[in-house]
C-alpha cells in the first residue's frame, strides 16, 4: 500500500508524516508540489509547515499547486486524504473541507501537547479509535482557529463530521472546540494537531496518533 | 495600463484579534478615543486595459480573498503619471 506525502516549499512535517506511514506498515511515496502526478498512490497526506511562507493566507497559494489539482480530483473520487495543520488549511482553501482556519483568538502561537476527544470512529482515518477516547498529540499553530458559519457548524455536528474536539482549554478559540473535521463521505480528514508527531513515546508525548495511519491501512486493505 | 485596488477585510462576524491588539495598543501609547480597529489587506494591481471587471472580480474571489472569512471591494483608480497626464477611469 502506497501513501503519498506532499512537499511544498516551506513544508516542515513531511519527514515525520512519511515516518508515521512507514511505522504503520505502508510505503511512503514522496510527492512534489510542482508535479501534477500522484504516482499511483492509494492515499495522500498533506503535511504541516508554512507552504509558500504562508503568504497571502495560510494555504492560499499551495491550493493552486499542480499536485493539488490532482489531489482534489482524486479526493472527489473517494481517495482518502489527510490534511495536518497547514495541510488542513490547504484542504479548506481548496474547498475539500468547509470553513477556514484563522488567527488564534489570543494571537499567541500555541505549541503544546494537547488532549483531543475522538468523536468520529467511522471515517477512513479514525476507525481504530474508540468513540469518546481522549488522545494526546502536539498542537503547534498560530492560525488554528476553526471558523465556519452557524449553518455549516450545525451540519458538521448533525452529520457526525466533527472528528476531534479540544479537551480542556481551547487555546486557539476554535468554534465549538473543533480540532478536526471530515468531508461528507468520511474520506477526507483535516485537523490542526499533529498525529504524525505522536507515533511513539520516544519522540512524542504518546503513540496516540498512530491510530490514524493504522485506520487508513484498514480502510484501504478492506476496500 | 490601469490601477486596480482590492481591499480585503475580515467579515464583521469574524473575530479580528489583530485589529483588537492594535486597538489595545493605542491607549498604551497615549492615543485616546479609538474605539475599534479592524485590520485587512490592501492590494494594488497594475492591469492591462483589456482586463474586464468580471475577471478582476474572479481574481479577488479566487485568490486575494477567502469568501468564507473575508469581504472585498474592487475598484479602478485614477493614476497620475510622471508627466502629469491622467490615465485610468475612476
Amino acid at each position: 500500500m502506497r501513501v503519498g506525502v506532499i512537499t511544498f516549499p516551506g513544508t516542515l512535517d513531511d519527514v515525520d508524516a512519511a515516518r508515521a506511514v512507514t511505522t504503520a506498515g505502508a510505503e511512503a511515496v514522496p510527492l512534489w508540489h510542482g508535479d501534477a502526478d500522484l504516482r499511483g498512490v492509494d492515499a495522500v497526506i498533506v503535511p504541516g509547515g508554512f507552504s509558500y511562507g504562508d503568504y497571502l493566507r495560510c494555504g492560499a497559494i499551495a491550493r493552486f499547486a499542480p499536485v493539488m489539482g490532482e489531489v482534489v480530483t482524486a479526493a472527489r473520487g473517494g481517495m482518502p486524504v489527510l490534511g495536518i495543520c497547514n495541510g488542513f488549511q490547504i484542504l479548506c482553501e481548496a474547498g475539500l473541507l468547509p470553513g477556514a482556519l484563522v488567527r488564534n483568538s489570543g494571537l499567541h502561537f500555541v505549541c503544546r501537547d494537547q488532549w483531543l476527544r475522538v468523536e468520529n470512529t467511522t471515517s477512513a482515518w479514525t476507525t481504530r479509535y474508540d468513540r469518546g477516547a481522549e488522545i494526546l498529540v502536539p498542537l503547534k499553530s498560530g492560525e488554528g482557529r476553526y471558523v465556519a458559519d452557524e449553518a455549516t457548524l450545525d451540519r458538521l455536528e448533525g452529520e457526525g463530521r466533527v472528528a476531534f474536539r479540544y479537551v480542556g482549554e481551547n487555546r486557539n478559540g476554535a468554534l465549538r472546540d473543533i480540532a478536526g473535521i471530515t468531508d461528507e463521505r468520511g474520506r477526507v480528514l483535516g485537523l490542526m494537531p499533529h498525529p504524525e508527531h505522536a507515533i511513539d513515546a520516544l519522540t512524542g508525548p504518546s503513540d496516540d496518533g498512530l491510530g490514524m495511519f493504522l485506520s487508513l491501512l484498514d480502510t484501504v486493505v478492506t476496500a | 495600463m490601469a490601477r486596480v485596488v482590492v481591499d480585503v477585510m475580515p467579515k464583521q462576524e469574524i473575530l479580528d484579534p489583530q485589529g483588537q491588539a492594535v486597538a489595545g495598543a493605542l491607549p498604551r501609547l497615549g492615543f485616546e478615543g479609538v474605539t475599534s480597529v479592524r485590520q485587512g489587506k490592501h492590494f494594488e494591481l497594475e492591469v492591462d486595459d483589456d482586463v474586464d471587471d468580471e475577471t478582476l472580480e474572479r481574481i479577488a474571489e479566487t485568490l486575494l480573498a477567502n469568501p468564507v472569512t473575508e469581504d472585498w471591494t474592487v475598484r479602478r483608480v485614477t493614476v497620475e503619471s510622471a508627466d502629469g497626464s491622467v490615465a485610468g477611469a475612476v
